[in-house]
């Protein structure tokens, strides 16, 4: 990706505030809202400006209810309008749930068509800012779980405003999981060496205007021929990063959305590496990397040439001390790679 | 004693303290018992205030205690709530509410004779559903609970199309999906009706945000039972609607019984639900819910206020569930019998009856006439929905819409679910072609 006139370089925040304004001057059915984000911007700066620029009946202070917000912004679907709920942290996610899986998930199916939840949750999600059990945690496989919910999680600031235009403008409910490390630069799992800031980093570079980048459809990051590399938001720049150090000529592909995954691109990625490594942050029981492994032992099980590799976040909570032993950093990577490398 | 008793007698410095006890709440009376309800304080009609539909909420919070009533012993309607409707729609109403009660019978019998898989009666309940539905505009978003048949019946919305639903046939507009009587009707501005309880409440918030946010003049209104107000979502929305001096009507039908658990178990023991509305600052009104004129009085009131940018109201209408919760439960086993007949509000079709009667605008024989013209009426529809088939005897909607509307398009992994049920559908029966 080059530089040209249209093109400006942003950091992930700025991307989402960006994708945010660029769609509510679009359709005016749009409403932002969530705790601390109208006048203030919200507590990581996602929604900063848009209530002075489109007014407080459409970005909005709410209540602190997830429950609440979600729920209204069901009803306000029924309506008719397109609302951006923000959940402030993922972690808080757990008292909306039952307005996420058992209605907007489901009215479209429940009334045939008639009523349909157009709804994108944005949450910041995952760990690594010393944020602790209630600041840290990786949900999504609670959602790619539900029938009906779709499932984003962009690595880049690009990606983030042209998967986020996309999820606004979809008919179905998205929950659009930001990874809040990378918010300012990609985070490559040294934790203790200074991190890139996304202006010198080509995912910064992001076009002026609309676009979108369709769900559904994975990026290669880096094409390799050693194993294929599966992984979405922070960790395909901590694997980027443990790879090149490592000098593995690996096929990196970030997955942008985990529903509706683009399989295809997966298949013929492992088909050609006989390998497959899995990288989530998310704790491993259960996890979106279990289902992944799934998929690629009955779609590619002739063509592997060794075990699966699943790396992971532990099954604890997140801890805020031994943050970084429960990261799923180089170390337990570099362990996976080496395995498949000997394989 | 527990181990746990032990330690504490055990503790000298807290030898001296009670112990402390656990209350669990417990109805007065259970199957067998003689019932008698001389502890309910129930006012008399009409003289109940009725302030401005303009007014502070606080001035409506005295209402959240007492209970609007215009339907006296008489059988007149008295006091300033009395809504004044002319003979016409008076009759409309008891027709309707006579309806529903007909349309009840059959589908209740209907699922006893093994046409569906299940049912809800709203018997004594018909009030809180057709006078509402009667009070508010047409076009005014409902988001219903369960037991709100009564708001499609005064709609106009086909009866045929409600069976259909119930029987899950070929011809179910939600394609089958739907446990009966969990209807959705658009065109009828009957938001689909869930089945998890309460979470209809913050989507009415919502709707009725967003028609303020559009200048719209449509208001919301919903309805849950009294044992849903003890969820999460209830409070949600009352908070919502406090905040945004939402366009809501919020009604509770308090029928006394959540299945087998009284009403106690939401905390009547301590306060009205109409109450509720006092500590969120917003309207409350208490209402004699077998009174269909203070019913539709309290309504309207209340949706005017919301018309006006007055805000949400929240009505507690003080009912009886006089049938099961469902077909699914025998209310024999848990309450006594002698509730239903010793109930000291009536029953609201015939305390409409007779009002009409004290009017001179109603007779018994054209009571008896139209009861069993409307029987005939729900008979013809449900015929009419049979031939659509009934449940579980093969007239169901095709194969494929059992993959539709999960998402607008149909992605890979269903696509490939797809297909491997109608693989199924071929070892199973060879012979069988896709509809």
């Amino acid at each position: 990706m080059s530089d040209t006139p249209s093109m400006k370089k942003l950091n992930m925040i700025e991307a989402i505030n960006d994708a945010l304004d660029v769609m509510m001057a679009r359709d005016d059915s749009i409403v932002v809202m969530g705790e601390d984000v109208g006048y203030f911007g919200g507590v990581f700066r996602a929604t900063a400006g848009l209530q002075k620029k489109y007014g407080r009946t459409r970005v909005f202070d709410t209540p602190i209810s997830e429950c609440g917000i979600i729920g209204v912004a069901v009803g306000m679907g029924a309506y008719g309008l397109r609302p951006v709920p923000e959940i402030q942290f993922a972690d808080y996610i757990y008292p909306g749930l039952d307005q996420l899986v058992s209605e907007a998930a489901r009215l479209r199916y429940r009334s045939a068509g008639e009523f349909t939840a157009p709804i994108t949750v944005r949450s910041p999600f995952g760990g690594g800012i010393f944020g602790g059990q209630t600041h840290s945690q990786s949900p999504e496989a609670l959602f790619t779980h539900v029938a009906g919910l779709k499932t984003v999680i962009p690595s880049t600031p690009h990606d983030a405003k042209g998967l986020l235009i996309a999820a606004i403008e979809d008919n179905d409910p998205v929950i659009f999981f930001e990874p809040k490390r990378i918010y300012n630069g990609p985070f490559n799992g040294y934790y203790d060496r200074p991190v890139e800031p996304w202006a010198r980093h080509a995912g910064g570079a992001v076009p002026e205007g609309y676009y979108r980048i369709p769900l559904g459809k994975a990026r290669v990051v880096r094409g390799g021929e050693a194993m294929t590399v599966l992984a979405y938001g922070t960790m395909v720049h901590v694997a980027e990063a443990v790879l090149a150090e490592k000098g593995v000529d690996a096929e990196i592909i970030d997955l942008r959305t985990l529903v509706p995954l683009d399989i295809e691109t997966i298949k013929a990625s492992v088909e050609k590496t006989g390998k497959c490594l899995i990288v989530h942050e998310a704790t491993r029981t259960g996890g979106f990397g279990a289902e992944l492994s799934a998929l690629v032992q009955e779609r590619c099980f002739y063509s592997l040439e060794a075990p699966i590799e699943r790396v992971t976040g532990f099954d604890t909570p997140y801890p805020h001390s031994l943050e970084w032993a429960y990261f799923p950093g180089p170390v337990r990577i570099g362990e996976a790679v080496d395995r498949l490398l000997k394989a | 004693m527990s181990d746990a008793g032990v330690l504490r007698m055990t503790d000298p410095s807290r030898s001296n303290l009670p112990p402390l006890q656990l209350h669990v709440p417990e109805p007065r009376f259970r199957p067998g018992d003689a019932v008698d309800y001389s502890h309910l304080v129930i006012p008399p009609a009409g003289v109940q205030p009725r302030p401005d539909e303009g007014c502070a909420a606080s001035e409506t919070h005295g209402l959240c205690l007492d209970l609007v009533r215009v339907l006296g012993e008489d059988h007149k309607a008295v006091g300033p709530w009395d809504p004044k409707l002319d003979p016409e729609s008076l009759r409309r109403m008891l027709r309707l509410m006579a309806l529903t009660r007909a349309f009840d019978d059959r589908m209740y019998r209907g699922q006893r004779q093994g046409k569906t898989s299940f049912y809800m009666k709203c018997t004594g309940e018909e009030a809180t559903s057709i006078a509402p539905a009667m009070a508010l505009a047409s076009d005014d978003m409902v988001f219903p609970s369960y037991r709100q048949q009564g708001i499609l019946i005064a709609r106009g919305y086909p009866m045929v199309d409600m069976i259909n639903q119930i029987y899950s046939n070929k011809a179910d507009k939600l394609k089958g999906r739907q446990l009966p009587i969990m209807y959705s009707a658009k065109e009828a501005s009957f938001f689909s009706i869930s089945g998890n309880l309460a979470t209809q409440y913050p989507q009415a918030v919502g709707w009725a945000m967003a028609s303020a946010i559009k200048g719209d003049t449509r208001i919301a209104a919903a309805w849950l039972g009294e044992g849903s107000t003890a969820e999460g979502d209830f409070h949600s929305a009352m908070t919502f609607a406090a905040v945004y001096n939402a366009p809501v009507v919020f009604n509770v039908v308090n029928n006394q019984w959540a299945i087998s658990s009284f009403s106690g178990f939401a905390g009547a023991e301590r306060t009205t639900f109409a109450a509720r509305a006092i500590g969120y600052g917003i309207a409350g009104l208490r209402v004699d819910g077998n009174d269909p004129l203070a019913v539709y009085a309290a309504t309207r009131w209340a949706a005017n206020r919301a018309r006006a940018n007055g805000g949400p109201t929240l009505i507690e209408h003080f009912t009886y569930r006089a049938e099961g919760h469902s077909t699914s439960d025998d209310p024999g086993q848990y309450r006594s019998v002698q509730e239903r007949s010793e109930w000291p509000l009536g029953d609201p079709v015939a305390r409409l009856a007779a009002h009409l009667e004290a009017l001179g605008e109603w007779t018994g024989e054209a009571h008896a006439a139209m009861d069993l013209e409307l029987a005939e009426q729900v008979k013809a529809a449900a015929k009419a929905a049979e031939a659509n088939g009934v449940l579980g005897h093969g007239l169901h909607h095709p194969f494929r819409t059992l993959f539709e509307d999960v998402f607008e398009e149909l992605p890979w992994h269903l696509k490939e679910q797809s297909e491997q049920a109608i693989r199924e559908r071929r070892i199973k029966w060879p012979e069988w072609k896709e509809d």
